[in-house]
């Protein structure tokens, strides 16, 4: 008996030999278990995701096997640790380079809202220069709350309408930061 | 123990610079002579080419603000350090904050080529002949000099914090 457990099939419409649901379902369904982040990590927290990612807590376990080091093939962008102004364009310029559909998330005080760091070299929180999706608090976080994180990020690709990226609303929010 | 007394040092540049010297005190073991800004690059020269004192290694060049002391208010601290004699020496330099003009010593310690930047970064301090004065640490389109004394040190753009609960 295999205690490998499948994903639940979405709603839809089921008979004998067919099933039938919406794509966008579908899509996200594919899209929340297998996403690849590309980790962005500058400090603390970047340890953290280290062990996260490491066999005993074993990120691969939500899909996310593939870690992308390059933007242009990730999904998610993994901001974990302080981000320096003069870091600043560097990290938005990563942002730019993925395709999307991309998803980021902010792990731990510093990059949520600067944290300890409310000084005058340092981005209170990169939501200042990029859209963010998941806030993850903690100083650090543990990697249980890094896995709950990405949990949520999983939530919201699989619930994602496949026209989001074309609505008005989300060319507003990416017009507020500058991008196209 | 070092092999020239502070008192030595001192002597030598009051009697090779009777006019610039303007105060000098003992603190710690370790002699601060405050000079005249103008001067600044021949004494260190002296200091380094001088055949007992041999100041060849400068340790470190840092700016500090005194709001309060008026025409006098930004200064250049330049720490040396003789290998030969194992002793330090801590020079201190004063300019005013609306001419903060001091001339570089790069052509005396090629290392201070960084640490003046740093010090223009931070407190606005202009060494005169320097090579490349431009900011080096900070972003550069950063508009002021963060370590004077008129600029808090909480970053203004913060929105998360209540103001009576974080002392600004």
């Amino acid at each position: 008996m295999s205690t490998i457990q499948l994903t639940d099939a979405p709603a839809g419409l089921e008979g004998q030999g067919f099933f039938a649901t919406s794509f966008e379902k579908a899509v996200g369904l594919a899209r929340a278990n297998s996403i690849w982040p590309l980790p962005f990590a500058t400090s603390c927290c970047g340890i953290e995701f280290m062990a996260t990612m490491a066999s005993n807590y074993d990120l691969a376990r939500f899909g996310s096997e593939r870690i992308s080091f390059s933007p242009r093939q990730a999904d998610l962008l993994m901001v974990m640790g302080t981000i320096a102004k003069k870091m600043g364009p560097v990290l938005k310029q990563v942002y730019l380079q993925m395709a999307e559909p991309r998803w980021v998330i902010a792990v731990g005080a510093c990059a949520s809202s600067g944290g300890i760091f409310d000084t005058y070299s340092v981005l209170q929180g990169i939501d200042k220069v990029i859209p963010v999706d998941v806030y993850v608090p903690g100083c650090p976080p543990r990697p249980e709350q890094i896995i709950d994180g990405i949990t949520k990020i999983q939530e919201l690709v699989k619930n994602e309408p496949l026209r989001r990226r074309n609505s008005p609303e989300y060319k507003a929010l990416l017009a507020s930061y500058g991008i196209q | 123990m070092s092999a020239i007394s502070n008192g030595y040092i001192l002597n030598e540049i009051t009697e090779q610079f009777p006019v610039s010297v303007i105060d000098s005190l003992e603190s710690y073991g370790m002699l601060t002579v405050e000079v005249k800004a103008a001067d600044i690059v021949n004494i260190l020269n002296y200091l380094k080419h001088h055949p007992q004192i041999q100041m060849n290694f400068l340790t470190d060049v840092c700016g500090v603000h005194y709001p309060d002391q008026v025409g006098k208010e930004l200064g250049a601290v330049y720490h040396v350090h003789s290998f030969v004699n194992n002793v330090r020496l801590r020079l201190k330099c004063f300019a005013s904050v609306e001419n903060p003009q001091i001339p570089s010593i790069t052509s005396v310690f090629e290392a201070a080529n960084w640490q003046e930047r740093e010090t223009f970064d931070f407190y606005g301090i202009e060494f005169t002949n320097h090579p490349n004065l431009k900011r080096i640490l900070n972003v550069d389109e950063m508009d002021y000099f963060p370590l004077r004394k008129e600029y808090p040190l909480e970053d203004q753009t913060r929105t998360d914090k209540d103001d009576t609960y974080f002392g600004r």
